[in-house]
C-alpha cells in the first residue's frame, strides 16, 4: 500500500514534468499565423555616429525592403545578423540594399566600417513580425517557470529540505 | 548530506596535487598572463587610439571578458584570481621573491586594514565607478590602460602597507563579483576532514611552513563553507602537512545554501550586478543612440544624467523593488523573519539569475566582436605591423542567427536555477513547504520579470 502511495507520488510528480515538456513543445512548435500580405516597402537609412535613422524597423515576414543608405558623416557600413548582407557607405553617396524578410524575429544591423570610439556598438535593429522567438522565449520561459512551481507544489516537500538559519545544511 | 555529494578530485587525479603543490603553479600562470597585461597596458598608452584594432581594448575586453564570464567563473570559480596579474607586482615585493618560499614574515608596513572596511562595500562603489564610465573604458585604450595601470599601483601600495592580498579581498571590483559568481562553481577547495583541522594546533594554512606562505586571502580553510573569498592560489594545499585541503567537484550552486555568512553587502553586489548586466545589455547592445552618446560622455551635463539614472537603478530602484517582492513574500509565507535578513537571504537567488544575465550579454558582445583579436594578434599597436598574417582579416560577426537561441537557453537555466534556490532558501525560513512555496511565489515572479525584461531586450 505504502509503496503505491509512492508510486502514485512519482506519478503525480513526473506528470507535472511531462506535462510542462508537453506544453513547452507545443508553445515552441505551434504555428503562427500571417497576418498581412507580403508587402514592397522603400525605407531611408541613414547612419551618423554612433547610430542609425531609423534605429528600429518593422516589416512583416515575406516583406521585400529596399533600403536606401546613406551616412551623414563618416564612411559607415551595414552588415545585417542572420541575413550576412554587408554594404560600405560614403557622406554623400546612396547605396540601395534590398532585403527579403523570409524569417521572423529581431535581427540587429551594425556598422561594419570602423567610425569612431563606440563603433562596435552602432546598432539598429530589423524587426520581422510576428516575432515569433520572442514571443515563443516568453511562453517557454513561462511554461518552464510554471512546470517547476508546480512540480515544487505536487513533491509535498519530497524534493524540500528545511534547515535552520544560522546553520550549513552541509 | 550535501557534503556527501563531493567529489575528491585528488583521489582520481592523483598527479593533481603534485602539480598544485609545486611552488612553480601559480608563477607559471601568473608570468603568462602578466605579459598579455603589459603588453595591454603598452599598447594602449601608445597604440592607436581606435579601440577595435588596438589589442589593449580587444584582448581586455572581449577575448579575457569572455572567457572570464562564460568558461572562467561559471565552471572554475575563483581560478582566474589565481593568476590575474594585478596584484602579483605587490605580492613579489610583499615576498620579496616570485618562486620560492622565502623564510620571515611578509615585507609590509604590518598596518591594519580598517575593521568597516573588511566587506565588499568598497568592491560595490568601485565597480559602480567604473561601470558609469564603462562607455568610454570599453572603447578608449588609452584610458582602460590608464585603468589597469592604476589598479596594479592600487595593488602595488596596500601591499606595502597591508600583509596579504588585501586588494584582492577588499578592493578589487572585479574580485568581487567573481567572488559572489564562485558560488555558482562546481568546484571548491575544502578541507576532506574539518576533524583533522580542528585538532591540529600548528595551521600551517594561516601561518606558512617552509613550503608555502599563510593564505594570501586570510581565510581559514578548516572551516571554510563557501568560495566567495578563496582565491584558489592553492598555498594552504602545499602548506598542510596532513594532505587535508583538496579539490571538490560538487552540484551547482552549493554554496547559495549556505546561511550563516550570507551579508547585505554581498546581497548588494548581486543588485549591482544584475542592474549592471540590464543596463548594459541596453545601453551598449540596445538600438538607442543617443543613450550611447549620454555614456559615450557627448555633454557634460548628459553623463551626469545618465550616471545619475544608472546609480539611482543600481543602488535604489532594483534593490527597492527587490525589498517590495520580500516584504510580500513574507506577508504571503507568513514568516516571522526580519526585512533585512529576508532581503539578504533571498537576493542570493539573484546569483545564479546574474550569472546568466552576464552570460547572454557577453554571448553577443563577443560572438559578434571575437574575430578582431584576429586581427590584433598580429598588429597589436594598430601600426600596420603584420606578425601572424591575420592583420586584414575581416570582421565577421559569429553565430549571429544562433545568439538569441543561446541567450535564451542561458536565460531560461538562470531563472529555473534561481526560482528553486528562492524555494530552497524559503525552506530555510520554515519547516512548512506550503508556507515557503506561498513565500518563494513573489520573488519567483520578480526573477521572471526580469527574465522577461532581458528577453525583450536581446530578442523583442
Amino acid at each position: 500500500m505504502i509503496h503505491l502511495q509512492k508510486l502514485f507520488g512519482l506519478l503525480r510528480q513526473h506528470g507535472v514534468i511531462l506535462s510542462g515538456i508537453i506544453l513547452g513543445v507545443i508553445v515552441m512548435t505551434f504555428p503562427i499565423p500571417r497576418l498581412t500580405d507580403p508587402q514592397t516597402r522603400t525605407i531611408t537609412l541613414d547612419a551618423r555616429q554612433f547610430e542609425f535613422a531609423p534605429h528600429r524597423i518593422h516589416i512583416n515576414k515575406g516583406d521585400r525592403v529596399i533600403i536606401n543608405f546613406t551616412a551623414s558623416d563618416v564612411v559607415h557600413g551595414f552588415y545585417l545578423d542572420g541575413y550576412g548582407i554587408q554594404e560600405r557607405v560614403e557622406p554623400g553617396v546612396t547605396k540601395q540594399i534590398e532585403i527579403v524578410a523570409e524569417r521572423t524575429g529581431k535581427f540587429r544591423y551594425r556598422c561594419s566600417v570602423s567610425c569612431g570610439s563606440l563603433h562596435p556598438f552602432m546598432i539598429g535593429e530589423l524587426v520581422v513580425g510576428p516575432n515569433e522567438p520572442f514571443w515563443r522565449a516568453i511562453a517557454f520561459v513561462s511554461v518552464s517557470v510554471i512546470t517547476l512551481i508546480a512540480y515544487q507544489f505536487f513533491s509535498k516537500g519530497t524534493s524540500y529540505e528545511h534547515t535552520t538559519l544560522g546553520t550549513s545544511p552541509a | 548530506m550535501i557534503k556527501s555529494q563531493r567529489i575528491n578530485v585528488f583521489q582520481h587525479v592523483p598527479f593533481l596535487r603534485g602539480i598544485l603543490k609545486s611552488r612553480l603553479f601559480q608563477p607559471v600562470l601568473t608570468l603568462t598572463t602578466l605579459f598579455f597585461f603589459t603588453l595591454a597596458i603598452v599598447t594602449g598608452l601608445f597604440g592607436t587610439p581606435v579601440g577595435n584594432r588596438n589589442f589593449g581594448i580587444v584582448f581586455v575586453w572581449i577575448v579575457w571578458w569572455g572567457l572570464l564570464i562564460i568558461l572562467l567563473v561559471p565552471f572554475l570559480g575563483r581560478l582566474w584570481c589565481a593568476a590575474c596579474p594585478i596584484p602579483v607586482p605587490g605580492e613579489w615585493l610583499q615576498r620579496r621573491g616570485i618562486i620560492n618560499r622565502r623564510q620571515g614574515r611578509l615585507s609590509t608596513l604590518r598596518w591594519k586594514f580598517p575593521k568597516r572596511l573588511r566587506n565588499m562595500w568598497l568592491q560595490n562603489f568601485g565597480f559602480l565607478g567604473i561601470a558609469i564610465f564603462s562607455a568610454i573604458i570599453l572603447t578608449r585604450p588609452e584610458v582602460s590602460a590608464w585603468l589597469l595601470l592604476g589598479f596594479s599601483l592600487i595593488g602595488i601600495v596596500l601591499s606595502i602597507l597591508y600583509e596579504n592580498r588585501v586588494f584582492c579581498r577588499y578592493v578589487c571590483p572585479v574580485g568581487g563579483f567573481i567572488g559572489l559568481y564562485s558560488l555558482m562553481a562546481p568546484i571548491e577547495v575544502r578541507v576532506a576532514d574539518p576533524q583533522v583541522c580542528a585538532t591540529h594546533t600548528p595551521k600551517d594554512c594561516i601561518i606558512g611552513n617552509e613550503y608555502a606562505y599563510g593564505c594570501p586571502w586570510m581565510v581559514f580553510p578548516g572551516t571554510l563553507e563557501r568560495n566567495t573569498y578563496c582565491g584558489m592560489c592553492m598555498e594552504c594545499i602545499k602548506a598542510c602537512p596532513k594532505n587535508n585541503v583538496v579539490i571538490n567537484l560538487r552540484p551547482v550552486g552549493s554554496d547559495l545554501m549556505v546561511a550563516k555568512e550570507r551579508r547585505l553587502d554581498e546581497a548588494y553586489k548581486a543588485f549591482i550586478m544584475l542592474a549592471c548586466a540590464l543596463l548594459y545589455s541596453a545601453v551598449l547592445l540596445g538600438p538607442w543612440g543617443w543613450l550611447k552618446q549620454w555614456a559615450n560622455m557627448d555633454t557634460l551635463p548628459h553623463w551626469l544624467i545618465y550616471a545619475g539614472v544608472f546609480l539611482l537603478a543600481n543602488l535604489l530602484l532594483l534593490p527597492g523593488l527587490f525589498t517590495l517582492t520580500a516584504l510580500l513574500s513574507r506577508r504571503w509565507g507568513g514568516v516571522q523573519v526580519p526585512l533585512r535578513q529576508l532581503v539578504t537571504d533571498y537576493a542570493y537567488t539573484l546569483v545564479p539569475l546574474g550569472l546568466t544575465a552576464w552570460i547572454a550579454f557577453s554571448f553577443s558582445l563577443v560572438f559578434t566582436n571575437g574575430s578582431y583579436a584576429f586581427g590584433v594578434l598580429s598588429d597589436p599597436f594598430g601600426w600596420g605591423w603584420n606578425l601572424f598574417g591575420t592583420t586584414e582579416s575581416a570582421w565577421t560577426p559569429f553565430g549571429s542567427s544562433l545568439i538569441p537561441f543561446l541567450q535564451t537557453g542561458i536565460l531560461t537555466a538562470g531563472m529555473l536555477f534561481a526560482v528553486n534556490t528562492a524555494y530552497k532558501i524559503a525552506g530555510q525560513h520554515t519547516p512548512n513547504p506550503r508556507q515557503a512555496l506561498r513565500g518563494m511565489l513573489p520573488v519567483a515572479g520578480f526573477i521572471t520579470s526580469i527574465t522577461f525584461v532581458f528577453l525583450w531586450l536581446y530578442l523583442g
